[in-house]
Order: C-alpha cells, then sequence, then structure tokens
C-alpha cells in the first residue's frame, strides 16, 4: 500500500519538498497582500494612534506632576503660615500676661498709696479733732470751774496765776486718773 | 487509492473486522494532494490555494477592522490586535534586532507571523482540516523573502567585500583554519539556511497534519466490535492532537519569524 502511494507519487513527481509553480504564485499573491496592507495602511495607522495614545498619557502625567508640585508649594505656604500664627499668638498672650500683671501690680502700689494717704489724713484730722477739743474742753471746764469756785467762796478768784496753775494741776489730776483707771 | 479519492480521507464502509477486505487506510503522501476544485486556462486551482487566499482574507479583514479606524481609547478587537502586534514588534523584532535598527523590518515580520499563524491553524478548523503551511510552496514563499531581504540587507550594508566577509564569517585572527571557516559558514548561511528556514515550518505542519489525519481515521476504523474501546483512545488522542496543533502551530509561526528576525539581526551587525 505504502510502496504504492511512493510509487504514485513519483509518477505524478509530487515529491513534498518539490514546490508546485502554481502554488508558489497563489502564496506570493497570499502574502503580497497582507503585507502591502499592513506595511501602507494598517500599521501606520495603529502606530499613529499608539504614539497619540502614549502622549495623552505622558501629557496627563505630567499634568498630574504639575498639580502635584503647586499643591506641594501651597501646602508648604500653608504650614508656614500656620507656623508664623502660632508664634504671634503665642508672643500675644505673652505680652497680655505681662501687660496683666503690671497692671495688678500698679493698681496693688496705687492702692496701697491711697489707703495709706487715707489713714495718714484720718489720723491728722483726729489728732486736730483732739487737740482742739481738748483746748476748746479745757478752757470751757477752767471757766466754768472758776464760776462755780467763784460763787461758792464768794472770794475773787481773778488772780489769774494762781487761778490758772490750780485748775491745770486739777486737770492733770483728772487725766492721771484716766490714765490710771483705763 | 489514487489522488482523485484524497478529498475524503477514507471510505464510510472501511472499519476494522468488517471482513469486506478493507485495509487501515492510513495517511500518507497522498493526504496532501487535492484534485483541483475547478481550472481556469489550465490553472488548477485546489483547496490550498482557497485557504491560502481565506488566510489573506481574514488577516486583512480582521487587522482592517482593528486598525482601520483606530481609536486612542481602543475597543476590545483593537486591544486583542494591539497584544498581539506587540508581542511581534516588541517580543521579537525589537528583542533580536533593537527598536531602531528594526523598526524598518516590523511591517515584513507582523505581516509573516500572522499570516503563517492562520495558514498554520487551518488544521484544526473544522471542515477546512488542512494546514496551508504543510505544503511545501507557502513555506518556501515565505522564507525565500525573508532570504532575498537579508542578504540584500548584508550587500547594501557591508558593501560587496564587506558582504561577503559577512556572510563567510571571514575572520583573519583564525590563522589558516578562517579558509575551511569561511567555506562551512557561506554553506550554512547562503545555501542551508533557507531551505531549513522553510523545511522547519513545512515538516512540522506535515508531520502534525499526518498525526492528526492517523487518529481520526482511526477513531472510525476502529469503531467495530470488540475494539471500540480503542478507538475510545484513538478519538482522545485526536483531540490531545489538536490541543498540541494547537501549540505547534503558535510556535512555529513564532521560530519562523524569530529566525528570519535573527538572520536579519546578523546581516546588519558589524562583521567581526
Amino acid at each position: 500500500m505504502i510502496a504504492n502511494l511512493v510509487q504514485l507519487a513519483a509518477e505524478e513527481e509530487q515529491s513534498p519538498l518539490v514546490p508546485p509553480g502554481p502554488e508558489l504564485l497563489v502564496g506570493t499573491i497570499a502574502f503580497a497582500i497582507v503585507f502591502f496592507v499592513f506595511w501602507k495602511k494598517l500599521l501606520p495607522n495603529i502606530n499613529k494612534v499608539l504614539e497619540q495614545r502614549r502622549e495623552a498619557i505622558e501629557g496627563g502625567i505630567e499634568k498630574a506632576e504639575a498639580a502635584q508640585t503647586e499643591a506641594q508649594s501651597v501646602l508648604e505656604q500653608y504650614k508656614a503660615q500656620l507656623a508664623e500664627a502660632r508664634h504671634e499668638a503665642a508672643r500675644l498672650r505673652q505680652e497680655a500676661q505681662e501687660q496683666g500683671a503690671q497692671l495688678i501690680a500698679e493698681m496693688r502700689a496705687e492702692g496701697q498709696r491711697q489707703r495709706e494717704e487715707i489713714i495718714a489724713a484720718g489720723h491728722t484730722q483726729i489728732e486736730a479733732d483732739k487737740k482742739q477739743a481738748s483746748q476748746a474742753l479745757r478752757q470751757d471746764v477752767g471757766k466754768l470751774a472758776t464760776d462755780l469756785a467763784g460763787k461758792l467762796v464768794g472770794e475773787s478768784l481773778e488772780d489769774h496765776a494762781r487761778q490758772s496753775r490750780t485748775i491745770d494741776r486739777f486737770l492733770d489730776d483728772l487725766e492721771a486718773k484716766a490714765e490710771a483707771t483705763r | 487509492m489514487s489522488a482523485e479519492q484524497t478529498q475524503l480521507a477514507f471510505g464510510w464502509e472501511c472499519r476494522i473486522l468488517a471482513d469486506n477486505g478493507c485495509a487501515f487506510p492510513a495517511p500518507g503522501l497522498h493526504s496532501f494532494l487535492f484534485k483541483p476544485m475547478f481550472t481556469i486556462g489550465g490553472f488548477e486551482f485546489n483547496k490550498v490555494m482557497m485557504l491560502a487566499l481565506l488566510t489573506t482574507l481574514i488577516v486583512v479583514t480582521v487587522f482592517t477592522l482593528a486598525f482601520g479606524k483606530a481609536k486612542v481609547v481602543p475597543g476590545k478587537l483593537q486591544l486583542a490586535a494591539e497584544a498581539g502586534y506587540d508581542f511581534v514588534r516588541r517580543g521579537i523584532v525589537y528583542e533580536t534586532m533593537g527598536k531602531k535598527e528594526g523598526e524598518k523590518y516590523v511591517p515584513l515580520m507582523v505581516s509573516l507571523f500572522f499570516f503563517i499563524w492562520i495558514m498554520n491553524i487551518w488544521s484544526v478548523i473544522p471542515l477546512m482540516q488542512f494546514p496551508v503551511s504543510s505544503v511545501i510552496a507557502y513555506p518556501a514563499v515565505l522564507a525565500a523573502i525573508v532570504y532575498v531581504t537579508w542578504v540584500s540587507v548584508t550587500f547594501k550594508r557591508h558593501g560587496f567585500v564587506g558582504g561577503w566577509k559577512n556572510v563567510t564569517g571571514y575572520d583573519n585572527s583564525l590563522g589558516p583554519i578562517k579558509w575551511l571557516v569561511s567555506f562551512i559558514e557561506l554553506f550554512s548561511n547562503l545555501l542551508v539556511r533557507p531551505f531549513t528556514h522553510a523545511v522547519r515550518l513545512f515538516a512540522n505542519m506535515f508531520a502534525g497534519h499526518l498525526m492528526l489525519v492517523m487518529f481520526t481515521v482511526a477513531s472510525w476504523y476502529l469503531l467495530n466490535s470488540w475494539l471500540i474501546p480503542a478507538a475510545g483512545v484513538s478519538f482522545v488522542m485526536t483531540m490531545v492532537m489538536i490541543l498540541f496543533e494547537l501549540f505547534v502551530q503558535a510556535v512555529q509561526a513564532y521560530v519562523f519569524v524569530l529566525l528570519a528576525c535573527s538572520y536579519l539581526q546578523g546581516a546588519l551587525a558589524e562583521h567581526h
């Protein structure tokens, strides 16, 4: 059977490694069409599109990079501003504290001073009043006592010197007694 | 059995143990011969020619649909075609020749790859079931195109003397054996190379088709009496071979283009 086939093949000159002419022609035409369509039309077409896509992607990346850089710089700016503001606030607080303390100290000193003034004024007033009252009292008491004594004794006690000495001595005695009983 | 009967690889009545004196219709060279479908002025048009032209039609149609109105944002078909295009361009051409030198040869390599691949795939397409590249004429044409390209590039790039030095690998530092080396190189590059380039593709597809036909025919032939399980085994083998052939078809297209690129790369390279 196989021998038969080989014989047949030999008869028809159809060794599988010897290409028949018509098929070479058809093969050439078939491939040439594919090649020219690819070469002239389809591959330039797709290459253009691939290039466009590449550019679109790279453009997008560039844009994104630019946006990121900008965002970064804005962030830095904000951070700087924020730090500055914090610093300023701290400074103001410090200042306010210092001013407040100073004010309190000043007010305290002022109050102290006013209090002392008022006390001093009061003391002076009291002293003056006391002196005045004592003076007036001394005169009045003396006069009253003299008058009374004169009426009782009937003799003139006009002698000023004696009179005055007696009254003073009496009053001094009184004062001494008052001191002792206090 | 004559060539005229090979449209159908076997007779339906031909079964094992059928007792009609019919032996196993083994596939052979006759499986690759087709009677003409029609004849125009002595030009016999057969099934393989039809498949070759269908290959052209399919490749051109699919890629025109994909790349004809290519968009920056691709559709599914364009995306798939771009993947294939990119595979050949980047994965084969740039890898071997580099982007700068290779760019010029991308159209040739892309069309070679897809043309060969579709020619091979006919092997497993129902009703067609014949790899166009198992007929030596088709691989021979493609290998010849590659051969003419790289040989002309060699002499264009290096001039007449430089071209011969490139082809023969002429190297003074080898001393007296340089003549022997040059002779072997010349023989290997200029004479053997185009032959092996074509036959590698042809023989793979030829053998694959023989195996497929063998198991297919056997699946039917054994389907009788107590040998039915054997028919089952043969049928499973047919399926396995189909899967294997799908792999081989792609690999052979890849290898053919890879070799073409490597020949061109050698032609472009500076001779040492």
